[in-house]
C-alpha cells in the first residue's frame, strides 16, 4: 500500500475541508425558529414539498396548492429537479418532511440532519472534486510547478462558501461547482463540455448570469480563431447546439406554450423589488450614505441607471477579452464582470459576492496576497447575515483558521522578491485585523439610537472599499498585463 | 519559542472551539454533577453522596480540580452547581464546561512541547511538525474530549510532562508528576509498572548512585501527592476506595471494547450456538442494559482472573526492561513499555472502556518520528483504535463528521510516515495488514447501507456495534502481539522461516538498522 506523499496530502486536505463543513453543519441555519416565513432553509424544503406533490407545470404557477407568496420557486429548472430528487428521497425516509401544507416550517433535529446531509453530499460529490479538478487545470498552466495543495487549500477552506452553504443553508456548491468545472474544461480546451457545464450552472441558479458574458465571449472568440471558415461555422453551430439542447431538455415541461415559459421567466427575474434590500457592500449602498439615491429616483429609473452603469463596465471588459483571448484574461474578466454586476447592478444580495469570489479563488496562485486579502473581505462583508443566522462563532473561527493556514503555511511558499509585498503584507494584516475588531465591537457595543444601522453600514462601506480596490487591481491586470506580455514576446 | 508549534496548537484549539455545539454524552452530566457535589457538599460527603447516579469515582485531585472549576462556574451560572438540578444543560453551562476542557488542553500542549524538545528533533523539521500535528490534532482526543466530553487532554498533558522529565533524566521530578497524575485519574496505574521498573533499573541501580538514598527520595516524592490528596479522606478510605474500584460492573462495558474479552464473548456465543445452548431469560451482553454477564459455555471470568492475566502479559516486557535493555536503548524501551503496559491492561483488564486505547496511542506517537517500525505500529493501532471510538459518536449529525475527521487524521499520519521514511521499507504494511485495513471500508457500508436497506437494523440492531468491536479486537490483538515481539527483539518472520535462512534475516536486520541510524542520524538522542 504505497501512495505518493503528495496524493495523501490532497486527501488529507480534502478530508479536513469536509470535516470543517460537517462541524459548521452543527450550527443554526437561516430562519431557524422564526415563523411565519422562516428562511432559506425553509425555502429549499418548501421547494421539495412543491415539486414532489405537484406536476411540473404547476411548479412556477400560483395555484390553490402552490402559494407563490410563501417561498414560491424562483430558481431555474435544474434546482427544481434537484428539489424533486431530494424531496423524493425525503418522502421515502420520512413522508412528513414533504407533506403538502402540513410540512410547512417543520423543524426537527431529524429533518435538519437530512437537509445538512444533502448539502454535504453535494460537497463530496461535486464541489470538492470540482475544486480539485479546477486546481489541477490551473496548475497545468503554470510555468513554475508548485505543490497542488497551494492551489487547493485556499479554495477548499474558503469560509464564505462554507458559511453560506453549510451554515446559512443554500446549494451554491452546486452552481459554483458546475461553474468551476466549466472553467476547468475551458482551461483544458474542452469547450463543448465547458459550454454544457456552464449552461447547467446557469440553469441551477440564474445568478450565474454574472459569469455569462466572459463565457460567451471566450467561446465566440474560439470559433473565430479556427483557421477555415467551415470549421469556424462548425464550432459555432456545435456550441449553439450544445447550449440550446441543454436548455431544451431542462425546460421541456414548460415549452408547450409561450405563456408557461413567461411564467417561469417571470419567477426568475422579478422586477418588483428594490435596488438593494439589506445593507450590501456595493456602490449604491455606499453612495446612499452621502446621497439618498434610493429616495430621489423611481424604481424604474433606478433600474435604468443601474443597467447603464453596469454595462459601462461590463462591455469594455468583455470586448477586451474578445481581442485578448488568453486563459488568464478569461479568469480576470470573469472576476471583473461579476464584480461589476455586484457593485453596480440592480437588486443585489450580499451572498452574490460568492460569484466574484469563486473565479477570484483561481487567481490565488497568480496574485496570492491581493486575492487572499480580497477573499477575507468577502467573508467579512457577509457578517451581518451571519449574525442573523446565529453563525457568529463559526464566522470568527473559520476566518481565523483560514487566515492562519494561508498566511503561515501557504503564502510562504510563494516567494515574494519585490519589496512592495512586505508593505502590502503589513497593510493587509492591519486591514484584516481591523475587520476582526470591527466585527467584534459591533457585537458588544450597542449602536447609538440615532443610527441603529451604523454597524452593518460601517461593515458594508468598509468591505466596499476593499472590493473597489481589488476591482481596480484586477482591472489593471486585465488591461495592462497583456500589453506587457506582448512587449516581452516581441 | 517555536512559532509553528503554537500555530498548530492555535489551529487545533480553533477546531475545538468550533466543536462546542456538538452533541455531548452523559459524561457531560457526570462532570456537571461533580461540580455540584464539590461545590455544595462538605468534603467528607463527596464520596458518599448518591443524589445522582453519576457518583464521584475519580481520585481526590480530580475532585479538587472540579472544586476549583466550581469557583469560576459560580459566576457563569449558579444553577449548574445545584446538586438537584439533574441534567441541567443551559447554553452557559455547555460553554463553560466545553471551554474548561479547551483551556485545560494548554497543559497538554506544554506536555507535547516538552516531549518534542527533549527528543532533540530540530525545529521546523518534518519530524517535528509531523509529531506535533499528530499529537495536537489527535483525533481521539477530539472525539472523546471535545465531542463526547471528558477531561483527558490535560491528564495526558501531565503524563507527557512526566515522560519528558524522565527522558531528561530528572527521575524524581518525573516520578513526582506521575504520582500527581495517579491522583487525578487512577487508570494510569496500569502504566505504573513500566515507571517502577525503569526507575529501579536506570535510577536506583544505576552506576555511581547510592541505592538507599535514591529509593528514599523516590518514595518520599512519590508519596507526597498521595498524602496531600487522600489526607482529608483518611477516616473514610474504605468508602473512597469502593468508589474508585467498582468491581460490581461487568467484565465488558455495554459496548465491548475491542479487546480479548470481546473475542472471548463472541467465542462463547458461537460455541453456545453450536452446542445448542439457548440463553437464559433476561438481557444479553450486547443489549447494553445489563451490568453482569455469565458466559454460557466458557468459564466465568472474575476480576481476579483479569488481574492475573494482565500482570502476566506485562511480565515479559518488565523482564526485558529490567534485565535486557542496554543503556542506549533505555529511553525508547521505556516508551514502548508504557505502550505495552497500557495495551496489556486494555486487552485483559476488567470492564475496559474503548477510550482507554488512547493510553497506548498517545505515548506511541512519541516514537512515530524516530523509528519506522514504531511508526508503522502507531499507524496500525490508530486505524483500529480511533475507528473503535465511533460507537461513542452515534448521533446522525456526527456521522459524516466522524468519518471526515478520522480520514483526515489517518491520511495525515500515513502521509507523514511516507514523508519521513520513504527510502526505508520497515514502515510498509504487509499484505495481511493491508487487507485488514481495507476491510474497515466494509463496516460503514454494512452499518449505513446494507443493514438499513435489508431492514436488518430492526431485527439485529446491535450487529454493527458487535462487528465493529470484534473486527477492531482482531486488530488490537494483532498489534499487541506484533509490537510486543518487535519490542522484545523477536522477528516473527524469523520464527517461521527455517534455520538455514536465519543468516539472511540477520543481514537484513543489520541493514535496516544502519539505514535507520542514517535517517535518524545525530538528530535523535533517544539512546
Amino acid at each position: 500500500m504505497i501512495f505518493a506523499a503528495y496524493k495523501l496530502d490532497i486527501v488529507t486536505a480534502l478530508s479536513a475541508a469536509l470535516a470543517l463543513r460537517t462541524i459548521v453543519s452543527l450550527y443554526s441555519y437561516s430562519g431557524a425558529g422564526k415563523p411565519p416565513m422562516y428562511g432559506d432553509y425553509e425555502a429549499q424544503r418548501h421547494w421539495q414539498e412543491i415539486t414532489t406533490n405537484l406536476p411540473p407545470k404547476d411548479w412556477y404557477r400560483n395555484t390553490s396548492d402552490n402559494d407563490l407568496l410563501y417561498w414560491g420557486l424562483d430558481y431555474p429548472p435544474l434546482t427544481a429537479y434537484h428539489s424533486y430528487l431530494l424531496g423524493s428521497i425525503a418522502r421515502r425516509y420520512n413522508a412528513s418532511f414533504v407533506e403538502l401544507y402540513k410540512s410547512r416550517g417543520i423543524e426537527s433535529n431529524e429533518h435538519k440532519n437530512f437537509m445538512r446531509l444533502t448539502v454535504l453530499f453535494a460537497d463530496i460529490v461535486l464541489y470538492l472534486p470540482g475544486l480539485l479538478i479546477a486546481s489541477l487545470a490551473i496548475l497545468k498552466q503554470q510555468q513554475v510547478k508548485k505543490s497542488l495543495l497551494l492551489y487547493l487549500i485556499p479554495m477548499a477552506f474558503y469560509p464564505g462558501q462554507i458559511l453560506i452553504d453549510n451554515g446559512h443553508f443554500q446549494y451554491n456548491n452546486i452552481s459554483l461547482g458546475l461553474c468551476l468545472l466549466a472553467i476547468a474544461s475551458i482551461y483544458k480546451e474542452k469547450i463543448y463540455l465547458g459550454a454544457f457545464l456552464y449552461t447547467s450552472a446557469l440553469n441551477y441558479k440564474q445568478m450565474e448570469l454574472y459569469h455569462a458574458l466572459p463565457f460567451f465571449v471566450y467561446m465566440l472568440r474560439t470559433c473565430f480563431d479556427q483557421k477555415k471558415f467551415s470549421t469556424k461555422a462548425k464550432t459555432f453551430i456545435l456550441l449553439a447546439l450544445t447550449v440550446s439542447s441543454t436548455f431544451i431538455v431542462l425546460w421541456l415541461p414548460w415549452l408547450q406554450s409561450l405563456n408557461s415559459i413567461s411564467e417561469v421567466v417571470g419567477r426568475l427575474f422579478p422586477i418588483g423589488r428594490g435596488v438593494f434590500e439589506d445593507k450590501v457592500s456595493n456602490f449604491w449602498c455606499a453612495i446612499n450614505v452621502v446621497y439618498k439615491v434610493k429616495d430621489k429616483l423611481l424604481n424604474q429609473q433606478m433600474a435604468i441607471l443601474c443597467f447603464g452603469l453596469t454595462a459601462a463596465f461590463v462591455l469594455p471588459i468583455n470586448i477586451h477579452l474578445f481581442f485578448n483571448k488568453r486563459k488568464e484574461t478569461f479568469i480576470l474578466s470573469l472576476v471583473n464582470t461579476a464584480m461589476s454586476f455586484y457593485l453596480f447592478s440592480f437588486q443585489v444580495h450580499e451572498k452574490s459576492i460568492l460569484l466574484v469570489a469563486a473565479p477570484a479563488m483561481l487567481l490565488f496562485s497568480r496574485y496570492p496576497q491581493e486575492t487572499f486579502w480580497f477573499l477575507e473581505a468577502t467573508v467579512f462583508s457577509m457578517f451581518p447575515l451571519f449574525i442573523k443566522d446565529g453563525l457568529i462563532l463559526p464566522f470568527f473561527i473559520l476566518l481565523f483558521i483560514y487566515h492562519v493556514v494561508i498566511k503561515q503555511f501557504i503564502l510562504e511558499h510563494f516567494n515574494f522578491l519585490e519589496s512592495r509585498s512586505t508593505i502590502l503584507s503589513a497593510i493587509s494584516s492591519v486591514s484584516v485585523f481591523s475587520m476582526f475588531i470591527t466585527a467584534f465591537i459591533s457585537l458588544i457595543v450597542p449602536p447609538p439610537t440615532k443610527y441603529p444601522y451604523i454597524w452593518p453600514l460601517l461593515i458594508s462601506v468598509y468591505s466596499f472599499v476593499h472590493f473597489i480596490l481589488y476591482f481596480g487591481f484586477s482591472l489593471k491586470h486585465q488591461f495592462m498585463n497583456d500589453g506587457n506580455n506582448k512587449l516581452k514576446s516581441k | 519559542m517555536d512559532k509553528s508549534f503554537w500555530k498548530i496548537f492555535a489551529l487545533s484549539s480553533a477546531v475545538k472551539i468550533l466543536l462546542i455545539p456538538a452533541p455531548h454524552s452523559t459524561d457531560f452530566e457526570v462532570h456537571r454533577n461533580w461540580l455540584a457535589i464539590t461545590h455544595s457538599l462538605p468534603i467528607n460527603k463527596w464520596y458518599v453522596d448518591e443524589t445522582s447516579q453519576w457518583t464521584l469515582d475519580y481520585p481526590p485531585f480530580f475532585a479538587y480540580f472540579e472544586r476549583m472549576l466550581a469557583y469560576v462556574a459560580y459566576y457563569v451560572d449558579k444553577e449548574m452547581l445545584n446538586l438537584h438540578k439533574l441534567n441541567y444543560n443551559t447554553i452557559a453551562t455547555i460553554y463553560f464546561q466545553r471551554c474548561s476542557v479547551i483551556l485545560m488542553d494548554f497543559l497538554y500542549a506544554i506536555g507535547v512541547y516538552r516531549c518534542l524538545r527533549v527528543s532533540n528533533v530540530p525545529l521546523k523539521s518534518q519530524q517535528y511538525l509531523a509529531t506535533a500535528s499528530l499529537l495536537l490534532f489527535n483525533v481521539g482526543l477530539l472525539f472523546i474530549d471535545h465531542i463526547h466530553f471528558q477531561y483527558n487532554g490535560f491528564l495526558f498533558g501531565i503524563l507527557l510532562l512526566s515522560i519528558s522529565y524522565m527522558l531528561e533524566e530528572r527521575y524524581v521530578l518525573s516520578a513526582f508528576i506521575f504520582a500527581i497524575l495517579l491522583n487525578f485519574k487512577h487508570i494510569f496505574l496500569y502504566i505504573a509498572p513500566a515507571y517502577a521498573i525503569y526507575l529501579l533499573k536506570f535510577y536506583c541501580l544505576a552506576k555511581g548512585r547510592n541505592k538507599f538514598i535514591c529509593i528514599t527520595k523516590l518514595l518520599v516524592f512519590g508519596l507526597i501527592p498521595f498524602v496531600i490528596s487522600f489526607a482529608p479522606f483518611h477516616n473514610q478510605m474504605e468508602q473512597v476506595l469502593k468508589r474508585l474500584f467498582p468491581f460490581k460492573r461487568g467484565l465488558t462495558h455495554a459496548y465491548w471494547a475491542p479487546n480479548f474479552w470481546a473475542l472471548y464473548n463472541v467465542g462463547d456465543k458461537v460455541a453456545a450456538k453450536l452446542l445448542g445452548i439457548t440463553t437464559k431469560t433476561g438481557p444479553t451482553t450486547s443489549s447494553g442494559l445489563v451490568k453482569e454477564f455469565a458466559p454460557l459455555v466458557l468459564p466465568n471470568i472474575t476480576p481476579r482472573t483479569t488481574f492475573v492475566l494482565t500482570l502476566l502479559s506485562m511480565l515479559p516486557i518488565m523482564i526485558k526492561l529490567l534485565a535486557y535493555t542496554p543503556l542506549r536503548d533505555a529511553k525508547a524501551t521505556f516508551l514502548r513499555a508504557i505502550v505495552i503496559c497500557s495495551c496489556s491492561a486494555f486487552m485483559f483488564g476488567w470492564h475496559v472502556h474503548e477510550k482507554a486505547i488512547l493510553m497506548s496511542l498517545i505515548p506511541l506517537c512519541l516514537l512515530f518520528h524516530l523509528y519506522p517500525t514504531d511508526a508503522k505500529h502507531a499507524f496500525l493501532l490508530s486505524v483500529v483504535g480511533y475507528f473503535s471510538l465511533f460507537p461513542l459518536l452515534f448521533e446522525t449529525s456526527l456521522l459524516v463528521l466522524r468519518y471526515a475527521l478520522y480520514l483526515f487524521y489517518m491520511f495525515l499520519m500515513y502521509g507523514q510516515m511516507v514523508r519521513l521514511y520513504t527510502p526505508l521499507r520497515d514502515y510498509k504494511t504487509n499484505l495481511i495488514e493491508n487487507c485488514y485495513i481495507y476491510g474497515f471500508v466494509l463496516l460503514p457500508i454494512y452499518e449505513h447501507i446494507l443493514s438499513v436497506n435489508l431492514n436488518l437494523h430492526l431485527s439485529l440492531p446491535f450487529l454493527p456495534l458487535l462487528l465493529t468491536s470484534v473486527y477492531c479486537a482482531l486488530g488490537v490483538t494483532y498489534f499487541f502481539i506484533s509490537y510486543y515481539l518487535y519490542t522484545l527483539g523477536i522477528k516473527p518472520v524469523a520464527l517461521f522461516k527455517s534455520f538455514t535462512k536465519i543468516e539472511t534475516t540477520s543481514k537484513t536486520k543489520t541493514k535496516s538498522k544502519t539505514r535507520t541510524q542514517q535517517i535518524n542520524g545525530d538528530k535523535v538522542k533517544l539512546k
